[in-house]
C-alpha cells in the first residue's frame, strides 16, 4: 500500500571511456551499500525497488525506502521537442519505404536516397534551433542544462549524419569528395560568419581587433573568395604594402578548384594544382612576405605547412577542420581509399597527447575508416536513443551498403535497430502510432512485435479503440481484433450497455459473448416485460446469424412488432416456428407459449388446426419431461400449473374452432 | 497544396476550430483552438495566424501559427466548439462539459463553468464524445446513450435524453433551434425534437442491411433538410431528411473512418472530409448542371445513386446540387488538400478562405486561401 511511483531523471552523458559501456544510474534515496536492490524489466522502463534483505554485519536495518522507482531507459522521447523530430521523421522514413515502387531508374534512386538524406539532416537542424531558442527562454537552471546537453547531442548528431552522407550516400570520387568534405566543415563551424558579420559591420573592419582571425579561418576553410574581398580592406588602408597584397591577392585568385562537372580531367587538374603550388613554395623561398607576417602566415598555410597549420588549433578547434584544410593545401586529390591514412595522422598530430580521443572522435574516424558497422555501434553505445542510429541504418541499408552483415540474433541490424526504436516509441503513452509503421517495415520480426505491443494499449475511449482496431484490421491480425473487441464489449456490459456489448461482440464475430448478451436482453425481458435497446435489437439485419441466441432474440422482437402491428397470422407462424424449428431455447418455450394464449383468445381463428397441434405436442415436450412433483407444491410450481391449465383449454376451444372453421371452408 | 502550412505541436490533435467571425465583416478568421487527446496532459490550446501576432513576424513566419495560450484539459478533448467570440465548450473523455474563457488583454484561459461527469454510467464516467452549441443552448451526445441540453450561466441540466441510443452516440448538431441530429455506432441517423417529451427520436433513418457506424455529421447551411454523414468504411452520404428514411447518395470517399465533414458555411458547394487514412479531401459540386464535362478529379470518387428515392421537385433551381438527383447530370470534382501523409487527420474546420485540421502526427495544417 505504500507504493507510490516516482519518475527518476535519467541523466544520460556520452561515455567518456569507450571501453565503458556500463552506465550507473544512481536512484536517489537507495543506499545500495545498505540494502540490496531489485528490479524488474518492463518494456521501455525498469522498475527497481528495496528487498527485504539484511546484509550480515549491519546492526540496525536501515530506514527502509518505501518507493518503487522507475527507471526510464530513453528520456529523450519525453522531451516536447524532440518529439517533433520523431514525428517529423517518422514522415520521411515512411516516404523511403515507399520508394521502391516509385522510382525506377538506379540514377534517380540514388538521388533520391541523397533527398531524402538531406531531409533528415534538415529536421535535426530544425530542431536544434528550436532547442536553442526554447534554452533562452527557460528560468530553471536545471531545464536549461538539459536543452544544452540536448543540443550538443543534436550537433554531434548531426556532424556524424553529414559526414556519412558524404562518404557513404553520395560517394564522392577523388576530387569533389573534398569539396563535400569542405562544405561538412564549413557547416558545422559556423561561427566564422557570425564573427565576420561584426568585423564587416564596424566602422573600420580593417583596424578590427578580430580581423586576421576571420580572414585565417575564410582560408582555413579554403573560402578563398571570401578572405580575397576582405583582404581588399587591408590592402585599402596600407597603400605602402599594396605590392604585397597585390601578390597575395594573385596568388589566391590563381588557386585551382576542381570543377567536377567541367571538362577538366583530374590529371589535368593535378599538374595545375602542383605548379600553384610550387608558385606559393617560391614567395615563401624569396621572403616575398617577410615584412608583413600576417600575410606570410597565410602563404605558409596555402603551402600546408603542418606546424603552422597546428599553431593554429584555437582557430581549427577540432582534428577534423585539421585534416580537411591539410587535404586542402596538400593532397587536394585525396582518394576515398586513402582518407583513413590522413585522418588517423590528423588525429594524433591534433591531439598530440593532450586529450585522449572521445567517443565523437572514434565515431568519425570509423567514418573515415569506412566502417559503418564501427560508427552504427559506437553510436549505439555512445548516443542515448535509438533514433539516429535506427534511422541511419535504414537510410544506408536502402543505399544497399549493410548486405554482407549478418547478426547472430534477431534478423539483421538494421530490423533490429528500427525494432529497437520503435519499442521505445510503444512505452510512450502518445507516440506509439508512430511506432506501428516502423513495425511494418520490419519484415521478419516487426508483426510479432507489433502484435505483443497493440494488446497493451491502454484503452480509454471507444475512438481511442476504434484507433487501435483499425491498425489491427488492416493488418488482419484477428487474433487482436478479437480481443480488443471483447474488452470493449466486457467493458461495456460492466456499465449495463447491453447495445454497445452487443455491437462490439458483432464486431469481433465473437459468438459466445453475443449469445451471453442475448441471454440477458431476454432475461430482461422477462423481468420487466419491455425490450430495451430497440433501435439496435431491431436493426440487426444479418448479424442475427451470428449466434443461435441473438437469431432468436431478434426474431422473437420481430414477433412482438408483428403482434403490435395486429399481423396476427404471420405473428403466430412466427411464433410457433421459433419453437418447432428449436431457435427458442427450451426454457424459453413458457414464455412462448403464454404469449400465444392472446391469440388463442382473440375473436377470429389465427392458428390453424394443424399448428394448433404442433402448439400442444410442443407443450406436452415441455411438460412430459418435467417429473411432477407430488408434495408441496411450491408457489411458483402453482402458477405454472395453472398456467398449463389455461394454455390447454385455450388450445383445446382454439382447436374446436379451427376444426369447425376449416371444415365450414372446405364444404 | 502550395498554400498549406504545417506546425509541428508536440501534441496529438483532436480538434480544431476557427474562431467565429461577425458575419457582417469581410473580415477572415483568424484564430483557432485546438484539443489534443492522448497525452499524459492534455491541453486546450488557442492559436494565431493573423498579422496581429505575439511577435513581429518575418516575411517567412507569415501564416505560421503561434500560440496565443493554452490550458490543461481533464482528459482527452473529444469535442470543442466556440460557444461566442470569448467562450469555448469542451467535451471530455472524462464525461465532463466545461466552458473555458479566452481573456483577450492578458492572453490567458481560465474554466468559467464545469459540469463534472455529466456523462457517466452507474458506477462510472462515461466520455462525452460530442458537443454542439446554438448559444445559450449547448447539447452534448456521450459513449453513455444520452443527450443532454445545458444553457449557458445555468448550473443544472436542462433536460436529459437518457436511453438515446443503445449504442454509443459519436457526434451531434443542430438541425434547428430546438432539433438535433445524432449519429451513432450502429449506423443510423436520428432526429430529436426537445419540444417533445419522452426519450423517443422523431425520426431514425439508417443504410437497411448495413451497420456500418456513423461518426460525423453536419448539415447544409441554407436547406436544413440536407444532411451529410462520414461513416467508419470512409463512404459519405448525403441525406433528405424530410423524404424517406434511407440516404439520398452515397459516394467512396476514404479508406478509413470518416472522422468530421463540412459543409462550406457561406459557400455550400464545396464539402470537406477528413479521414484516420490520413486524407482531406475537398468536394466540389457543381450546380450546373448542363456543363458538359464530366469531372472527376483527384482520385475515384465513385458516385453511386441510390435508386428508389424519386423525388418530384417542383422548383429546379431551388434544387441543391447535393440533391440533383441523376448524379450523373451532376459532377463532383475532389481534390487531396494534404500531401501524403499516413497518420489520422481528425479534425478539419473551414471559414471563408481558411482551413484548419489538426492530425495524429501532432501537426497542425492551416491554409489560407482555399479556392471557394
Amino acid at each position: 500500500e505504500r507504493k507510490c511511483d516516482f519518475y527518476s531523471s535519467h541523466f544520460s552523458c556520452i561515455c567518456q571511456d569507450r571501453s565503458l559501456l556500463v552506465a550507473t544510474q544512481l536512484i536517489p534515496g537507495i543506499d545500495s551499500s545498505q540494502r540490496h536492490l531489485g528490479f524488474v524489466w518492463g518494456p521501455g522502463d525498469l522498475l527497481a525497488y528495496e528487498t527485504q534483505y539484511k546484509p550480515t554485519g549491519a546492526q540496525h536495518a536501515a530506514q527502509s525506502c518505501p518507493f518503487v522507482h522507475v527507471v526510464r531507459k530513453d528520456e529523450d522521447i519525453y522531451s516536447p521537442i524532440l518529439r517533433k523530430l520523431f514525428n517529423e521523421s517518422h514522415h520521411i522514413f515512411v516516404g523511403l519505404q515507399n520508394m521502391k515502387d516509385d522510382v525506377p531508374s538506379k540514377n534517380k534512386k540514388h538521388q533520391y536516397v541523397t533527398h531524402v538524406s538531406k531531409n533528415y539532416r534538415s529536421v535535426i537542424r530544425a530542431c536544434m534551433e528550436e532547442l536553442q531558442r526554447t534554452a533562452s527562454d527557460i528560468i530553471p537552471r536545471w531545464f536549461e542544462c538539459m536543452f544544452i546537453r540536448q543540443v550538443s547531442i543534436l550537433l554531434a548528431v548531426e556532424l556524424i549524419w553529414n559526414l556519412c552522407e558524404v562518404l557513404f550516400i553520395e560517394a564522392a570520387p577523388a576530387g569533389s569528395l573534398l569539396l563535400h568534405l569542405l562544405d561538412w566543415v564549413r557547416l558545422h563551424k559556423a561561427d566564422v560568419d557570425e564573427k565576420a558579420q561584426e568585423v564587416l559591420q564596424s566602422e573600420c573592419p580593417a583596424e578590427h581587433q578580430a580581423y586576421w582571425d576571420v580572414t585565417v579561418c575564410y582560408i582555413l576553410q579554403g573560402r578563398i573568395d571570401e578572405a580575397r574581398q576582405i583582404l581588399l580592406k587591408q590592402a585599402s588602408q596600407q597603400p605602402a604594402a599594396r605590392v604585397t597584397f597585390k601578390l597575395m591577392d594573385s596568388l589566391l585568385m590563381k588557386m585551382p578548384i576542381y570543377n567536377p562537372g567541367g571538362t577538366q580531367t583530374l590529371t589535368e587538374f593535378d599538374v595545375k594544382w602542383r605548379r600553384w603550388h610550387q608558385e606559393c613554395d617560391r614567395c615563401l623561398q624569396d621572403n616575398s612576405f617577410a615584412s608583413h607576417p600576417h600575410l606570410e602566415l597565410i602563404c605558409k598555410i596555402l603551402v600546408g605547412d603542418e606546424d603552422t597549420l597546428l599553431e593554429q588549433r584555437e582557430h581549427l578547434s577540432t582534428w577534423y577542420h585539421f585534416l580537411v584544410t591539410r587535404l586542402l593545401y596538400c593532397h587536394p586529390t585525396v582518394k576515398p581509399t586513402e582518407l583513413h591514412y590522413y585522418a588517423q595522422a590528423s588525429m594524433d598530430m591534433f591531439l598530440d597527447g593532450r586529450s585522449a580521443p572521445e567517443p565523437l572522435d572514434s565515431i568519425l574516424l570509423a567514418a573515415f575508416e569506412f566502417d559503418i558497422h564501427q560508427v552504427i555501434k559506437d553510436c549505439s553505445i555512445a548516443l542515448n536513443n535509438w533514433w539516429f542510429v535506427a534511422h541511419l541504418t535504414d537510410l544506408l541499408d536502402h543505399c544497399k551498403l549493410l548486405q554482407s552483415h549478418n547478426l547472430h540474433f534477431g534478423s539483421n541490424l538494421r530490423e533490429f535497430l528500427l525494432l529497437e526504436y520503435a519499442s521505445g516509441l510503444f512505452t510512450h503513452h502518445s507516440l506509439w502510432q508512430l511506432a506501428v509503421d516502423y513495425f511494418d517495415h520490419c519484415p521478419e520480426f516487426g508483426r510479432v512485435y507489433l502484435e505483443l505491443q497493440i494488446e497493451r494499449v491502454p484503452l480509454d475511449t471507444e475512438r481511442k479503440a476504434l484507433k487501435v482496431l483499425r491498425i489491427c484490421e488492416q493488418r488482419q491480425m484477428a487474433e487482436q481484433v478479437r480481443s480488443i473487441c471483447k474488452i470493449m464489449a466486457k467493458k461495456a456490459l460492466r456499465n449495463n450497455r447491453l447495445g454497445s456489448a452487443l455491437s462490439w461482440s458483432i464486431r469481433a464475430k465473437d459468438a459466445a459473448f453475443a449469445t451471453l448478451i442475448s441471454e440477458r436482453f431476454l432475461q430482461d425481458y422477462c423481468t420487466h416485460g419491455t425490450f430495451s435497446d430497440l433501435d439496435l435489437i431491431d436493426n440487426l439485419g444479418s448479424a442475427m446469424l451470428l449466434s443461435d441466441r441473438l437469431t432468436f432474440l431478434g426474431k422473437y422482437r420481430e414477433f412482438h412488432k408483428l403482434y403490435a402491428e395486429k399481423q396476427f397470422a404471420e405473428a403466430a407462424r412466427l411464433l410457433l416456428s421459433l419453437m418447432t424449428a428449436k431457435i427458442a431455447p427450451r426454457s424459453f418455450w413458457m414464455t412462448l407459449l403464454t404469449d400465444a394464449l392472446p391469440l388463442l383468445e382473440q375473436k377470429q381463428v389465427i392458428f390453424s388446426a394443424d399448428q394448433t397441434y404442433e402448439l400442444m405436442h410442443c407443450l406436452e415436450e415441455l411438460t412430459t419431461g418435467k417429473v411432477a412433483p407430488e408434495t408441496e407444491l411450491s408457489m411458483q410450481d402453482n402458477i405454472e400449473a395453472t398456467k398449463i391449465e389455461l394454455l390447454r383449454l385455450a388450445l383445446a376451444r382454439n382447436l374446436a374452432l379451427a376444426i369447425v372453421k376449416e371444415g365450414t371452408l372446405e364444404a | 497544396m502550395d498554400y498549406i502550412n504545417a506546425k509541428f505541436v508536440s501534441q496529438k490533435i483532436s480538434k480544431t476550430r476557427w474562431r467565429p467571425v461577425s458575419s457582417s465583416s469581410l473580415q477572415q478568421p483568424d484564430i483557432f483552438a485546438t484539443g489534443s487527446w492522448d497525452n499524459e496532459e492534455n491541453k486546450l490550446s488557442l492559436w494565431s495566424v493573423g498579422e496581429l501576432g505575439l511577435s513581429s513576424m518575418e516575411e517567412d513566419m507569415e501564416g505560421d501559427p503561434q500560440l496565443l495560450c493554452d490550458i490543461r484539459h481533464k482528459g482527452d478533448v473529444l469535442d470543442l466548439s466556440f460557444l461566442d467570440q470569448e467562450r469555448i465548450v469542451t467535451a471530455s473523455s472524462t464525461g465532463a462539459v466545461t466552458i473555458f474563457r479566452h481573456h483577450p488583454n492578458s492572453q490567458t484561459l481560465s474554466v468559467s463553468q464545469l459540469w463534472d461527469r455529466a456523462h457517466h454510467y452507474p458506477c462510472d464516467s462515461a466520455p462525452c464524445t460530442g458537443v454542439v452549441c446554438n448559444s445559450p443552448e449547448i447539447v452534448t451526445v456521450g459513449e453513455d446513450g444520452r443527450i443532454i441540453l445545458f444553457r449557458v450561466d445555468h448550473k443544472s441540466i436542462l433536460r436529459t435524453i437518457e436511453n438515446a441510443d443503445s449504442s454509443t452516440i459519436h457526434a451531434v448538431t443542430f438541425l434547428r433551434t430546438t432539433e438535433v441530429l445524432t449519429v451513432n455506432s450502429i449506423g443510423q441517423l436520428k432526429l430529436w425534437d426537445f419540444r417533445q417529451q419522452g426519450n423517443d427520436p422523431v425520426q431514425i433513418l439508417y443504410l437497411t442491411g448495413d451497420r456500418v457506424p456513423l461518426h460525423s455529421v453536419d448539415r447544409h447551411p441554407n436547406q436544413q433538410h440536407i444532411v451529410a454523414t462520414g461513416g467508419q468504411d470512409g463512404m459519405l452520404c448525403i441525406w433528405d431528411v424530410r423524404h424517406g428514411s434511407i440516404p439520398f447518395s452515397l459516394m467512396e470517399a476514404h479508406s478509413a473512418e470518416m472522422w468530421e465533414v463540412h459543409f462550406h458555411p457561406s459557400n455550400p458547394d464545396h464539402l470537406f472530409t477528413c479521414s484516420e487514412d490520413g486524407s482531406l479531401l475537398h468536394w466540389e459540386s457543381c450546380t450546373n448542371s448542363d456543363a458538359p464535362s464530366f469531372l472527376q478529379g483527384g482520385r475515384n470518387a465513385s458516385v453511386i445513386s441510390r435508386g428508389g428515392v424519386p423525388q418530384a421537385i417542383g422548383n429546379q433551381s431551388l434544387t441543391s446540387s447535393w440533391l440533383s438527383g441523376d448524379s450523373s447530370k451532376g459532377h463532383l470534382e475532389t481534390t487531396h488538400m494534404l500531401p501524403s501523409q499516413t497518420l489520422s487527420v481528425n479534425s478539419l474546420d473551414v471559414l471563408g478562405q481558411c482551413l484548419v485540421c489538426g492530425t495524429d502526427g501532432e501537426a497542425i495544417y492551416v491554409n489560407r486561401h482555399v479556392p471557394v
